[in-house]
């Protein structure tokens, strides 16, 4: 079983998405109630099955584990595998997918089409945490964009056409120049084999493009065009705008997926591909993308502050915490890596629950402005204090995940650079001051507006969902050796290799005098 | 010696054979009552061909003392074409029947222009060359025009003879003067006067000229202003015709011209040829963002995406043009399946091409509407479906053919790209609704969207093997 494990995993919410296109027909009650529940069925088999990865995942062996691998075209293979890095992105995914199907339960447009879109897409979210083949990533990155585009295209709020719009070609640019860049990458390899690739030296002796100085030679190119599509993804300061406009405009489910799993896929790809296989553009790119985050996380912050819209501004602030994902791996040592795998991690069940906190009071008024609501501790005492545990968690207070993740990034920060350091972490001021500030215009305060005299406190099923995520932001908060133990040692593995590389690349004593 | 010529063309023997008997026996049964029966045997016919050429065909031989080549290359090419224009036949019958369009003349000149191709990408020589190009193009213009009642048709069919003309000319006069510098019209003698990457003026002047008229023939920018009227003015049917066969023959041609003739000065022609790719690319990509017609949307499209088949002709290695043999079939694939979906969109049993009238189709008609994503994602080459890896063969190509600036430009250009067939996504699943299409039940069409669609998303598992039938046929035409 451990040889096709991780295929069996990927391919179930597949197997279950192709059984309701095929077999289920009509749109009456009956059959949009067998949809949700093949759905969420499919959605728990495959957490239940994944746990068995988890299982026998042995953290202390720093390579890839579960590798299969099949022929395939053109010299490019079928290859799955998960190392510390990616397993945990592998098991956020399959647990953060059941509950995004539960929170659906409510969905009434149709039903079928629904729940195959978000089945598929578990499916490509899983392909790319797993492939071991760049042409296999790929495949799996860009994939995704589809079922995100007629998620946030048909389900979507009143401004959904120009958000899918603007979702897809935003993203899509940014992969086709990483798609050129693996091009290249065959063309110097001669594979497409991530473990090998891993251990090949990219050219990095200095050259002149166009007139233009290119520090880090090759490997510069490439990683810029890796970093155009991650960062798009991620996203960075100054390409996050899709992000607003797709949080805002996709159903709630919709933007916990994309808030938990899609954002990750970014930080993963720095990862994986950027680190460890352009050392030395990475080097050279570090100040730049220091910066970028130090901007994103003060820039977007204060955005924050003024937005009115309560998904827009979650949105904003995923964006600033990704900013500490950047600064943390780019830190490139043990913490920092360590602290923005934690961040991801963390990111991934605060920022889905806090969606999912406007998504319980949407359904209930149908509109996100903040200032429609105001005084709901009065009516929602259960939502009142879910928000609450939440809103801390984002806001990083310690004994939630949030603190641990901001307070490892920093400190890998530090160490490098003081001064983005320090800009870094007015950052968590200022998202103590917009996260408090949304939860008391909307919870605190007397209860004066007529529409909201009848709303009613979360049902038992919404209950339920917040449970399970409630109880990953205090696990991870007070004990993260849960996260750290698994991801340590590959992260050490990977800076060791970084370190290494940079030490015996051909340009490096170049770009040491170049700084 | 003649014997074993003739055992070597005998597919086109048969087949033209085939078309002057068809022309006969609806002449002697009475107007047109033959026509519906001709086009299935017609179809039937092509389908055998295709089998004999692709199960029975071996080695390389060449006849009449060079100026015809049977090879794999050839080969490939021709099962492309014969099953393609076997397709467009056996979708047609039944939207031309219900029209009262359906003239004995046209399976007739379909077979005629496939000969034509036939020979087109079998030529040796610029004579044979230049006498399969005008069987096709002539077969062509009039199967444009026919529907003589309509003066869209006519109009179309005349503007394609017109410039056609033109683009022969251009051709004619480079072959003259090719000819005149090499001495030869064999191809296997113009290789000889232009080798190792050094050719006459006068030569390469020959070749500019040639490659201006074949860029007509495949509509590669900036030859291609006749595409988007004729493409609207014919008939669905022979629209779809037009996007397919042709198109490979005419990329076959290209592709044996530039490397059987001139395949020792590839650095003299890679440029020409990468700048018609990115000018095709571009201008497909952005100009087709304006067209509200479903006919001329593909026209663009299909403009663009010969921009892509020229990349990997650009690119002047053997992989490179098994890049454009896979790209090719899959882009016919692809055009055939989004063909049928557009033949079988009518109201009130009038053919529709607007695209507003596609408002909420996957409401009305879910089925056909997700086979239509899933084609719609492949032209825009957007993975897993197949057309990604029709892009990324030839975005390989150019790369480890040293044109990487190429390759950057093309990729963007298909982002561009991307946003008209996301367009038709649009109407099709986020529009509002509006009055529903007719819901016609056209077993033959509803086939082809559907495994047009399959193809495009089972084929990733291994390509059905094109893969290495084409690394074949591309090892026998570049050494």
């Amino acid at each position: 079983m451990n040889d096709s494990l991780l295929s069996l995993v990927t391919f179930i919410p597949a197997l279950a998405a192709a059984i309701l296109a095929i077999f289920l027909r009509g749109e009456d009650a009956a059959a949009q109630r067998n949809a949700k529940w093949l759905a969420m069925i499919a959605t728990v088999v495959t957490f239940l099955v994944s746990l068995f990865i988890l299982a026998e995942f042995d953290p202390a062996n720093t390579g890839f584990q579960y590798v299969e691998e099949r022929e395939w075209l053109l010299g490019f293979k079928y290859k799955m595998g998960v190392d510390g890095i990616s397993v945990l992105f592998v098991m956020l995914t399959t647990f953060m997918m059941p509950l995004t199907i539960w929170a659906s339960w409510g969905v009434e447009k149709r039903v079928k089409e629904y729940m195959i879109a978000f089945l598929l897409l578990e499916t490509l979210m899983l392909g790319v945490f797993m492939a071991l083949d760049l042409v296999l990533f790929y495949l799996f990155f860009e994939a995704g964009l589809i079922p995100m585009f007629l998620i946030i295209g048909i389900w979507g709020g009143k401004n959904r056409i120009y958000a899918s719009f603007k979702f897809f070609l935003y993203t899509f640019l940014g992969s086709v120049l990483m798609l050129v860049a693996m091009v290249a990458m065959y063309n110097d390899a001669g594979t497409t084999d991530i473990p090998t690739l891993l251990n090949h030296q990219f050219g990095s002796e200095s050259f002149s493009l166009l007139g233009i100085h290119v520090v880090g030679g090759m490997q510069t190119l490439l990683f810029l065009a890796f970093f155009a599509s991650f960062a798009v993804k991620m996203p960075m300061w100054p390409v996050h705008t899709w992000l607003p406009d797709a949080h805002v405009q996709a159903p709630t489910a919709g933007s916990v997926v994309l808030a938990a799993i899609m954002l990750k896929m970014g930080g993963y790809g720095f990862l994986r591909f950027s680190l460890p296989m352009f050392p030395v553009g990475s080097d050279v790119l570090t100040p730049l993308v220091f910066w970028m985050s130090a901007i994103a996380i003060v820039y977007t912050s204060l955005v924050a502050l003024v937005q009115e819209d309560m998904k827009k501004l979650i949105a904003y602030s995923s964006v600033a915490h990704m900013g500490y994902v950047t600064l943390g791996i780019f830190a490139a040592n043990q913490q920092g890596v360590d602290g923005a795998i934690f961040q991801m991690l963390s990111h991934g069940f605060v920022s889905g629950a806090l969606f999912l906190c406007v998504g319980v009071i949407y359904d209930r008024m149908h509109t996100r402005d903040i200032d429609a609501y105001g005084g709901l501790v009065n009516r929602m005492p259960a939502y009142a204090l879910i928000f609450m545990f939440f809103t801390m968690a984002n806001v990083g207070l310690p004994g939630t995940s949030g603190f641990i993740g901001e307070f490892l990034t920093l400190m890998g920060v530090f160490q490098v650079n003081t001064w983005v350091a320090l800009v870094a972490t007015s950052g968590v001021i200022l998202s103590a001051s917009y996260a408090l500030w949304l939860y008391r215009r909307v919870v605190f305060g007397d209860l004066i507006k007529e529409s909201l005299k009848t709303i009613q406190d979360m049902s038992p099923r919404e209950k339920g969902i917040f449970a399970p995520l409630v109880v990953m932001t205090l696990l991870l908060g007070i004990y993260p050796s849960l996260v750290t133990d698994i991801t340590g040692p590959s992260v050490e593995a990977l800076i060791h290799h970084y370190d290494m590389a940079l030490a015996d690349a051909p340009g490096a004593t170049q770009v040491a005098a170049s700084h | 010696m003649i014997q074993a010529d003739l055992n070597i063309i005998l597919p086109e023997i048969l087949l033209a054979v085939y078309a002057m008997l068809g022309l006969l026996a609806a002449v002697y049964t009475g107007k047109d009552k033959l026509a519906g029966l001709l086009t299935w045997v017609t179809a039937v016919v092509m389908v055998l061909l295709a089998a004999l050429i692709g199960l029975s065909g071996q080695g390389t031989h060449v006849a009449f003392g060079g100026m015809f080549h049977d090879d794999a290359f050839a080969r490939f090419a021709k099962v492309t074409i014969l099953l393609s224009a076997a397709a467009v036949l056996v979708m047609s019958q039944d939207y031309m029947s219900r029209r009262n369009m359906l003239r004995f003349e046209y399976p007739v000149l379909v077979s005629l222009a496939s000969v034509g191709m036939m020979m087109m990408v079998s030529a040796g020589d610029l004579m044979s060359l230049y006498m399969g190009l005008e069987l096709q193009s002539l077969a062509l213009y009039v199967v444009a025009a026919i529907r003589r009642d309509s003066v869209k048709s006519t109009e179309a069919g005349l503007k394609y003879f017109v410039l056609g003309a033109l683009s022969s000319g251009l051709l004619l006069y480079g072959a003259s003067l090719v000819y005149g510098y090499a001495g030869t019209t064999l191809f296997s003698g113009i290789i000889e006067a232009a080798s190792d990457g050094h050719a006459s003026l006068g030569l390469l002047f020959g070749l500019v000229f040639m490659i201006s008229g074949l860029a007509f023939k495949v509509s590669a920018v900036p030859f291609h202003m006749w595409t988007p009227d004729v493409y609207e003015g014919s008939p669905t049917p022979v629209t779809a015709f037009f996007a397919s066969a042709p198109k490979m023959a005419a990329m076959g041609l290209f592709a044996r011209v530039l490397h059987d003739a001139f395949g020792g000065v590839t650095a003299d022609w890679s440029q020409v040829i990468a700048l018609l790719s990115l000018l095709s690319m571009f201008v497909g990509a952005v100009a087709a963002i304006g067209q509200r017609d479903l006919k001329r949307l593909m026209a663009y499209s299909s403009i663009a995406h010969m921009g892509y088949a020229l990349m990997g002709l650009a690119a002047g290695t053997a992989f490179g043009v098994q890049a454009l043999l896979i790209y090719m079939v899959i882009y016919v694939t692809m055009n055939i399946g989004t063909f049928a979906f557009i033949l079988s969109l009518e109201k009130d049993g009038a053919p529709v091409t607007d695209i507003n009238a596609l408002n909420m189709y996957s409401k009305s008609e879910p089925g056909k509407a997700l086979a239509m994503l899933v084609l719609l994602f492949s032209l825009a080459g957007v993975p897993p479906m197949l057309g990604f890896f029709g892009k990324f063969y030839v975005v390989k190509a150019a790369y480890d053919a040293g044109l990487a600036w190429l390759a950057v430009l093309g990729v963007i250009a298909s982002v561009i790209g991307a946003f008209y067939y996301l367009r038709i996504v649009y109407y099709m699943y986020f529009g509002t609704e509006s009055e529903p299409l007719d819901k016609t039940r056209s077993p033959v069409l509803w086939g082809f969207l559907m495994a047009s669609a399959a193809v495009m998303v089972l084929g990733i598992i291994n390509m059905f093997g094109i893969e290495g039938i084409a690394e074949a046929a591309a090892a026998t035409l570049v050494n």
